[in-house]
């Protein structure tokens, strides 16, 4: 059976999409991501460290970008301009790829989007031509206003990034998912496995993650409990589960028994 | 020149564009370079001329979620 994810018309057999952040070093990041069999890695633009730490290792040597599709992202943007502008700097250091992972965060506690601004932040980017995957909250009426202008993917999280809550809403998320037109793909908040396979039974279309992984006490063999996980999860959407009842229905034949 | 380059300040000499910049630097070729918040494409870095004042911001690619 061929159940491929479509992101902006190319396809992909994974769909799970992993973050590179806070790994012990390059070597785990590099193992974890293999083990976890994503084909979409996202990264930070950060300042190249001048003089002093010449020779360090890059990112890119890890995740090569002929292999990954590598999603730039605009953590740590607060503001539209500066999200713009690194979504400027992403696509040019990878070679004019336009995906991009769109944040606009509204204060450091929660990390929450400020969603008002990722609208004005996305509609510039949409204009100019990139193709934006979009992080925001489970509010239904926004991902559709995401969907509407123009974003490849609507992203809502799940809980806040990093906090390994689960899924805070699950209601609001079939909700999201059953409105789209295009992919939804839970980003933030996941836990552990189940949390995977929980988003994905909903219908989500993927799962973005990052904390859950690298910061797993084992964080190779946490990256292959997620990529079963999500696989699990499709699955089981796919093959409808079962109602739920109030009481019990016997699963043996009630007829028949020996005794009477 | 007087330079602002990942918010310090430099003074560098016989530093004409952004690609001697670049070569001067020592920096590996992954990245991306905007002045005065404006992307320099590496297609411009030989003909672009760098101006004194300039702040100059040069990213890579870093682990991130």
């Amino acid at each position: 059976m061929t159940d491929n994810l479509v992101i902006d018309g190319k396809t992909y057999q994974s769909r799970l999409l992993v973050g590179t952040g806070k790994y012990k070093d390059m070597e785990q990041t590099r193992a974890a991501i293999e083990a976890s069999g994503a084909q979409i890695v996202t990264v930070a633009l950060r300042r190249t460290n001048l003089g002093q730490k010449a020779g360090e290792p890059n990112l890119l040597d890890y995740i090569s970008p002929q292999r990954f599709t590598l999603l730039p992202n605009t953590a740590g943007c607060y503001d539209v301009e500066t999200a713009v502008r690194t979504c400027r700097l992403g696509r040019e250091l990878l070679g004019g790829a336009a995906l991009v992972k769109l944040e606009v965060l509204g204060d450091e506690k929660t990390l929450f989007p400020d969603v008002p601004e990722t609208l004005k932040a996305a509609e510039i980017l949409i204009a100019e031509g990139f193709k934006v995957m979009v992080y925001t909250n489970d509010d239904p009426i926004m991902a559709r206003r995401f969907e509407q202008m123009g974003c490849v993917a609507v992203m809502p999280l799940a809980a806040p990034i990093g906090s390994g809550l689960g899924i805070r809403n699950p209601y609001n998320i079939r909700t999201i998912v059953e409105n789209a037109g295009v992919p939804i793909l839970v980003d933030a908040g996941v836990g552990t496995a189940s949390d995977a396979a929980i988003a994905m039974e909903l219908g989500c279309d993927g799962v973005l993650m990052n904390t859950a992984i690298a910061e797993a006490r084992n964080p190779v063999l946490m990256a292959s409990a997620m990529r079963k996980a999500i696989e699990a999860g499709r699955e089981a959407f796919l093959a409808g589960r079962m109602p739920r009842r109030a009481y019990a229905s016997a699963s043996s034949p009630i007829d028949g028994t020996f005794f009477s | 020149m007087q330079l602002v380059i990942n918010g310090k300040p430099s003074s560098l000499e016989h530093v004409h564009t952004l690609a001697e910049l670049v070569a001067q630097l020592r920096l590996d070729g992954r990245i991306a370079v905007e002045i005065n918040a404006e992307i320099v494409p590496h297609s411009r870095f030989a003909s672009h001329l760098l101006h004194e004042g300039d702040v100059i911001e040069v990213v890579q690619a870093v682990g991130g979620g």
